[in-house]
C-alpha cells in the first residue's frame, strides 16, 4: 500500500515534465505539446498503469515513447530536406532574460542525437539512477551508460567549440536511426 | 548505429557514477584516489561535473511559473478517469493520492479555498504570520549560522523539533522545485515553541517554513483558516492554519512562485 505523498501527485509532476520537455525539445510550444500528449496518453492507458507503482516514472516512460515517435516522424519528413540546427538556431532562441550560457547549452544539447540527449537529461536534469533511465527508455543499462558517455563527450566538444569545426554541417535532426 | 552496443569499460562507467553521485563512500574514495594519479581522468570528471551542474539548472523558470490551463485540463481528464477506476479499487493507494493532490493543487489559484473552512483571521493568526516574516528577515541574511541543525542531520532535526513542539513534524521536500533543505532552528512564539526550516536554491535564494501552534480564542474556536497571502517589506508569505497548527512559507519570491512552493508544502504535510 502506497501512502499519498507529493511524489505521487499528478499536478505536482507537471512543472517537472514541462522543464524536461523544454530541455529535450528546445522549444516551449513543442514542450507543452509533448506534455499534453503525455497526459492524454496516460488518460487512454490508465488501466495499464499498475496502481502503486511510481507515477513519475510511468509519465516519463510515456513521454519517452511519444518523443521517439515524433523524432522518427521528423526524420522521415526531413528525408528530402535536411535542416541544420544552425540554420534554424534563431528559432531556438530562448526568451530574453535567459543567460547566454544557458542558451548556448540548450543549443548544443539540440545537436546531440535525441537518444543521447534523453539519457543525459534523465540522469542530470532529472537526477534519475541509471536503472531508472534504462527502464524509461526501454534499453539495457549498458546502452544507457554508453549513450551517457557519448553525450557527455560530444556536449563538451560542442560547448568548447571543438565539434563545430570537425562537423560543420552536422544535421542534428538526421541522427536518430 | 550500433555504437550503443559497445559496452563502456568499467573504469569509465565508474567515473560517470562518481559524477552522478551514485557511488557509496568507499567507492568514492577509491575514485578520488585514482583521480589524484590520473590527470586526464580528473580533467574529464571536472568538465562533466561542471556540465552536470549547468544541466541541473537549465530552465528553472519552468518549475515556478503557473501550469498552463490546457495542461491542467488534460490532467483533470486523467484524474476523472483514474478516480472512476479507483472506485473499483476501493480507492487503493495511488489513485486516491492523485485525487487528493488534484483537489488541492488544481488551478494553482486556491480553488480549494471553498473546500476548506473559511474563517475570520484571529489576532493570534495574524501575530503568527507576522512572527514568521520577522523570523525570515532575521535569519535570511545569515551566512555562518543560518540554522541550528543542518539538513545532514535531518532525522535528528525532525525528532528534536517534534519533541519541542509536541507534535510529529514533517519536513517537506522542495527539491523538485530546486530548493534544498539547509536545516532548521527552534524559536519562541506566543503559544510556546515554534520551528523554522530553511531552504535554499542553486542561486542562493532562501525560503523559510515557519510552523507552530496557534492559540485558539475559544474552546471550539476556529482552528483552521484558508490559504492567505501577505507581503511585508518585500517579503512575501503564504500562511494557513490546520488543526490549530500554523504554517507560514516566506521568501522574496513573486507570489505565483511562492504559491507553487506553498502548495507543495501543503500537499506534503
Amino acid at each position: 500500500m502506497v501512502s499519498p505523498s507529493a511524489s505521487n501527485s499528478l499536478v505536482g509532476h507537471i512543472p517537472d515534465l514541462r522543464r524536461y520537455a523544454r530541455s529535450l525539445t528546445g522549444d516551449t510550444w513543442a514542450a507543452d505539446d509533448l506534455v499534453q500528449d503525455t497526459l492524454e496518453r496516460a488518460c487512454e492507458r490508465w488501466q495499464l498503469w499498475a496502481a502503486g507503482s511510481d507515477l513519475r516514472a510511468w509519465l516519463f516512460t510515456l513521454m519517452h515513447n511519444l518523443f521517439v515517435d515524433t523524432a522518427r516522424r521528423a526524420i522521415r519528413q526531413q528525408a528530402g530536406q535536411r535542416v541544420d540546427v544552425d540554420d534554424v538556431a534563431h528559432e531556438l532562441q530562448s526568451p530574453a532574460g535567459v543567460p547566454d550560457q544557458a542558451m548556448d547549452l540548450q543549443r548544443c544539447l539540440l545537436r546531440l542525437p535525441p537518444e543521447q540527449r534523453e539519457v543525459l537529461l534523465l540522469v542530470t536534469l532529472q537526477d534519475l539512477g541509471y536503472e531508472e533511465a534504462a527502464r524509461i527508455t526501454g534499453v539495457p543499462i549498458g546502452t544507457v551508460m554508453s549513450r551517457l558517455s557519448r553525450a557527455r563527450a560530444r556536449l563538451r566538444d560542442l560547448m568548447d567549440g571543438r565539434a563545430s569545426a570537425a562537423a560543420p554541417a552536422s544535421p542534428a535532426l538526421r541522427r536518430l536511426k | 548505429m550500433n555504437e550503443d552496443s559497445q559496452l563502456l569499460p568499467d573504469d569509465e562507467a565508474e567515473l560517470h557514477a562518481y559524477v552522478d553521485g551514485r557511488l557509496d563512500a568507499a567507492q568514492r574514495r577509491s575514485v578520488e584516489h585514482r583521480l589524484a594519479h590520473d590527470a586526464d581522468a580528473a580533467e574529464r570528471v571536472r568538465a562533466w561535473k561542471q556540465q552536470r551542474h549547468a544541466l541541473r539548472t537549465l530552465h528553472p523558470e519552468m518549475l515556478l511559473e503557473p501550469v498552463p490551463a490546457h495542461l491542467l485540463q488534460a490532467a483533470l481528464q486523467l484524474h476523472e478517469r483514474s478516480s472512476r477506476f479507483a472506485q473499483w479499487q476501493r480507492w487503493g493507494g495511488m489513485a486516491a493520492a492523485v485525487l487528493l493532490a488534484f483537489g488541492l493543487g488544481w488551478g494553482g489559484n486556491m480553488q480549494y479555498q471553498g473546500m476548506r473552512a473559511r474563517s475570520a483571521v484571529t489576532p493570534a493568526v495574524l501575530s503568527f504570520a507576522n512572527q514568521a516574516v520577522k523570523a525570515h528577515a532575521v535569519y535570511l541574511p545569515e551566512v555562518r549560522h543560518p540554522v541550528e541543525v543542518e539538513a545532514a542531520q535531518q532525522q535528528h532535526l525532525v525528532q528534536w523539533l517534534s519533541k519541542r513542539l509536541n507534535r510529529q513534524l514533517k519536513v517537506p521536500n522542495l527539491s523538485p522545485a530546486g530548493y534544498e533543505l539547509v536545516g532548521g532552528r527552534l524559536l519562541p512564539g506566543d503559544a510556546g515553541a515554534r520551528a523554522q526550516f530553511m531552504y535554499q536554491n542553486a542561486a542562493g535564494e532562501r525560503v523559510t517554513l515557519y510552523v507552530g501552534a496557534v492559540e485558539s480564542p475559544s474552546a471550539k474556536g476556529m482552528d483552521e483558516t484558508s490559504f492567505r497571502f501577505t507581503t511585508e517589506g518585500g517579503i512575501a508569505s503564504f500562511y494557513w492554519v490546520d488543526q490549530g497548527f500554523g504554517y507560514a512559507l516566506a521568501g522574496k519570491l513573486p507570489r505565483q512562485g511562492l504559491l507553487v512552493l506553498a502548495e507543495s508544502v501543503y500537499k506534503q504535510l
